[in-house]
């Protein structure tokens, strides 16, 4: 059996000067779509920073493509080819919507995607290319930021929490494009607080509860009194 | 469950209490067994002793760096001889008046320089440094560029003996370290300690406590302002010659100061003292290799700031829990240990 | 009346030099949030240097620029990587006290290798050459002055919103952490960033040296008068660093001409006006 795109190994680490995850393990296949559900303070966000090495660990609690990444630096582990979609969008207010898209091509990693392809896949964002990304609504501010996780051209694309803060129907217009985006080969990790979102578009589910995970299994086989269980604890089932 | 005692004092500070209250009367008597030019350099040790004290209160508690306290150093140096050889005043006199005139002058320029942030601060405090020189540099009757000495007469007014003089000067310079120690320690202990303590750790907190930060940043400003010009006015009582390079020079009055807090450790009491110790020291061995040793002053101050950010005094506390000003809270409970709260 | 002219035209020009010492620390600000304190020592630097390069190659100082901008980007890039980027963070004190340390270093090596006598850099014809304009002699010297200021103000403005370069600038100065998820390496860009502030000190540095002397202690006063300029124009906008310097100059040369103790107290009065007056200066930076 071939190695894991990514593979987290005993994966401890902190917040700040708390320890938010405790001996995480995880293993994504190449082209799976795998979640990861949890409540608030669960760890979901310090896992997405200790993959894409905006928090430092040792060296082989992350492993990506057969090498030990954890305590290397941010950009070197975007070169490899790891793009993150950050929670809150987080675009540059400084640069216009062309300039965020050109720069998440920085890495300039061969692949499919290219300014073209991004405008073809959300038109708004061809049309307003050259406004500040600042005067984008929620929804479109989200399209330039996936835009430009995809410019990377990345193996492996992380979603944090993008639908929070989005009215229904622009989570809606999101998720339809999701599906085309993992048929181009990628491989996905998805956060999120949305669990039938997230069950609907991965085909396995991590399940974190106080930065352990609680629970893992194929999205058709776990069922909803187990995610509850592993969501908010044995107490609440 | 027994309740716990709440104390600031500690073992070891009680016993520097003792030993400082020995050593002062000690330090005291030095007219009689110390010669002339250690009693100089001691004199001189108090006053940096003082200018690193109140530099330390508004960096390092305050959040208040400047690189500008020349500006009230000069300024009391100026009062002292504009209020004694044309306000007829003693010097004694002329300087405590130095020291409410420079609080009144520091409202004014506070109101303005505040609305600079952080390192911009920084700057501002020095270009107000350069309007003070450059004024006092227009004011003829003081000596204009070339600056003036205080006349024989004032000069003769402290006492008519030279040893006297020199004995009432050492007095002067130990009493305003002296104050200047207490009134800080006494200013942190305060409820405004506490503010700035909680303004330090963070100001949105502390403003959503109803802490007047500009209020409280303000007060600090003030009290530092005055007690550098007292410290500026008796260090040209020393020196009895005054000009505007001299009075409003940025290396004498306000480089080797942060050095001092730096090295000895910022935002700790105890590291000033430490540090002007150790600033002495390197001087009176490598003062004879002038640029060397400035330089060699800066790349410790450098090393200091990125290695070791607590300065030397940090390095010793974090070894053994000591605290010599008893400015934390300390919690004891029966049969355990006790534990400092900040 | 026509000396009030003259007077005003000289100040305008004096500006043009103000806006390169302000430049770089207009620029570094923007970037990293960085005050650096010792900027005006490394005007006075590169002065030096510059002299030594004239001295040594028997150039003409302009000539000499062609050593020194590389030579002072070098210092940049490696003071940037070796030293300032370990005193980044979120406290501002340790970029403040590490810079200032810097000053007191830079000043006193200057001091070591140059002694304290006032040099000055030799520009030949060019220093007293001056063309008459409506009557009034202009200086050579000071009108390349300003127009070398405003070309190196329209070349950093086309860097900083036109290239890659200040694309990753920007970026990096919005966001440092996303930043760095696109593949920028944070202490690389701030490391360019001292560089080009720094290739822009080197003008500003041999401009100095063939207009006036100069020596080891004068470090200080540049800064202030750059931070001024800085200051008067409005935080983070380039064109009006230039009309900061232009203000500087002019109420440096208006105060000189009604008496010549009062040329640097004009200005600073000047400056505190504007503090007083519009603390966010008069063209501060509006997010497009």
């Amino acid at each position: 059996m071939p190695d894991p795109l990514l593979a987290l190994n005993a994966l401890d680490a902190h917040y700040g000067d708390f320890q938010a995850l405790y001996g995480v393990d995880m293993s994504i296949e190449r082209g799976e779509v795998v979640s990861i559900i949890g409540a608030n303070g669960a760890g979901k966000t310090t896992l997405m920073r200790s993959i894409s090495g905006l928090t430092r660990n040792d060296p082989a609690q992350v492993v990506f493509d057969g090498r030990p990444i954890g305590d290397l630096r941010a950009d070197l582990i975007a070169g490899l080819g790891i793009a993150l979609v950050p929670e809150g969008r987080q675009l540059f207010p400084s640069l216009s919507v062309e300039e965020n898209l050109v720069l998440g091509g920085k890495t300039k990693r061969p692949g499919p995607w290219s300014l073209e392809k991004v405008y073809d896949l959300f038109p708004i964002l061809g049309e307003r290319r050259g406004q500040a990304s600042t005067s984008l609504s929620g929804g479109q501010q989200q399209m330039v930021a996936i835009g430009r996780a995809l410019m990377a051209n990345p193996e492996l694309i992380l979603f944090d929490e993008i639908s929070l803060g989005l009215a229904p129907v622009v989570i809606g217009t999101i998720y339809d494009v999701l599906p085309g985006i993992i048929g181009e080969g990628m491989t996905a990790l998805l956060v999120e607080q949305d669990i039938s979102r997230a069950l609907a578009v991965s085909s396995r589910v991590y399940c974190l509860q106080e930065g352990r995970v609680s629970l893992e299994g194929r999205t058709d086989q776990v069922s909803r009194e187990d995610i509850t269980e592993a969501y908010f604890g044995a107490a609440a089932a | 469950m027994s309740v716990p005692a709440v104390t600031r004092a500690t073992r070891a500070s009680r016993i520097a209490t003792v030993v400082a209250a020995l050593g002062l009367v000690v330090l005291m008597l030095a007219p009689w067994w110390a010669g002339r030019a250690d009693m100089r350099l001691m004199g001189e040790i108090y006053l940096y002793l003082s200018l690193a004290c109140l530099w330390n209160l508004m960096a390092g508690y305050a959040g208040l760096v400047s690189v500008g306290q020349q500006a009230y150093v000069g300024f009391g140096g100026y009062m002292l001889f504009a209020l004694t050889v044309f306000g007829g005043l003693h010097p004694i006199a002329a300087i405590v008046a130095a020291g409410g005139l420079a609080a009144a002058v520091s409202v004014p320029v506070a109101t303005l320089i505040f609305r600079l942030k952080g390192a911009y601060f920084a700057i501002g405090t020095w270009v107000v440094a350069e309007v003070f020189r450059l004024s006092f540099a227009q004011v003829s009757a003081l000596g204009g560029g070339s600056g003036s000495s205080l006349p024989v007469g004032i000069v003769r007014s402290l006492s008519s003996s030279r040893s006297g003089r020199e004995a009432l000067s050492y007095w002067l310079a130990l009493g305003a370290a002296v104050l200047v120690i207490g009134t800080v320690y006494l200013f942190l202990r305060s409820r405004r300690g506490l503010a700035l303590t909680a303004i330090r750790d963070s100001e949105a907190a502390a403003s959503g406590l109803g802490i007047d930060i500009w209020r409280t940043k303000l007060e600090v400003y003030v009290v530092t302002s005055a007690l550098t010009a007292i410290i500026g006015g008796l260090i040209f009582l020393q020196k009895l010659r005054i000009s505007p390079d001299a009075a409003f020079s940025v290396n004498d009055w306000t480089a080797f100061v942060i050095f001092i807090v730096v090295i000895g450790g910022i935002g700790t009491l105890e590291g000033p003292i430490i540090g002007t110790l150790v600033f002495f020291a390197i001087r009176e061995t490598l003062a004879d290799f002038g640029t060397t040793y400035l330089m060699i002053l800066g790349a410790v101050a450098i090393v200091v700031m990125l290695k070791a950010p607590k300065g030397i005094w940090g390095l010793i506390r974090d070894r053994i829990d000591l605290e010599l000003f008893p400015l934390g809270y300390r919690v004891h409970q029966e049969g355990g240990e006790g534990g400092t709260l900040k | 009346m026509i000396e009030w002219v003259n007077a005003l035209v000289q100040g305008i020009l004096l500006g043009g030099l103000y806006a390169l010492f302000a430049a770089g620390l207009s620029l570094i600000f923007g970037v990293m949030r960085l005050v650096n304190i010792a900027h005006g020592d490394l005007i006075v630097l590169a002065a030096y240097i510059g002299l030594s390069t004239t001295m040594i190659l028997g150039v003409h100082p302009f000539i000499a620029l062609l050593i020194v901008m590389p030579v002072m980007a070098t210092i940049g890039y490696a003071l940037q990587r070796g030293l300032l980027n370990h005193a980044l963070g979120d406290d501002i004190l340790p970029p403040l006290l590490v810079t200032f340390g810097l000053s007191v270093i830079i000043q006193n090596a200057l001091l070591e290798g140059y002694s304290a006598d006032p040099q000055k850099l030799n520009g030949g014809a060019i220093e007293t050459a001056s063309i008459s304009l409506g009557g009034l002699a202009v200086g050579i010297l000071p009108l390349l002055t300003f127009a070398i200021a405003v070309a190196v103000i329209a070349v950093l403005q086309w860097v900083f919103y036109s290239t890659g370069l200040g694309r990753g600038f920007r970026a990096v100065s919005d966001n440092q952490e996303i930043a760095q998820l696109m593949g920028l390496n944070k202490a690389h860009v701030f490391g360019l960033a001292m560089a080009l502030a720094l290739g822009v000190t080197a003008i500003a540095g041999i401009l100095l040296g063939v207009r006036t002397s100069f020596d080891p202690a004068i470090g200080g006063g540049r800064l202030i008068f750059g931070f001024e300029a800085v200051i008067i124009g409005g935080l983070g906008s380039l064109w009006g660093t230039l009309a900061g310097g232009v203000i500087l100059g002019v109420a440096q040369t208006l105060g000189a001409k009604i008496d010549p103790g009062w040329q640097l107290l004009a200005g600073h009065v000047a400056f505190l006006v504007v503090l007083a007056l519009r603390p966010n200066g008069l063209f501060p930076r509006v997010e497009h």
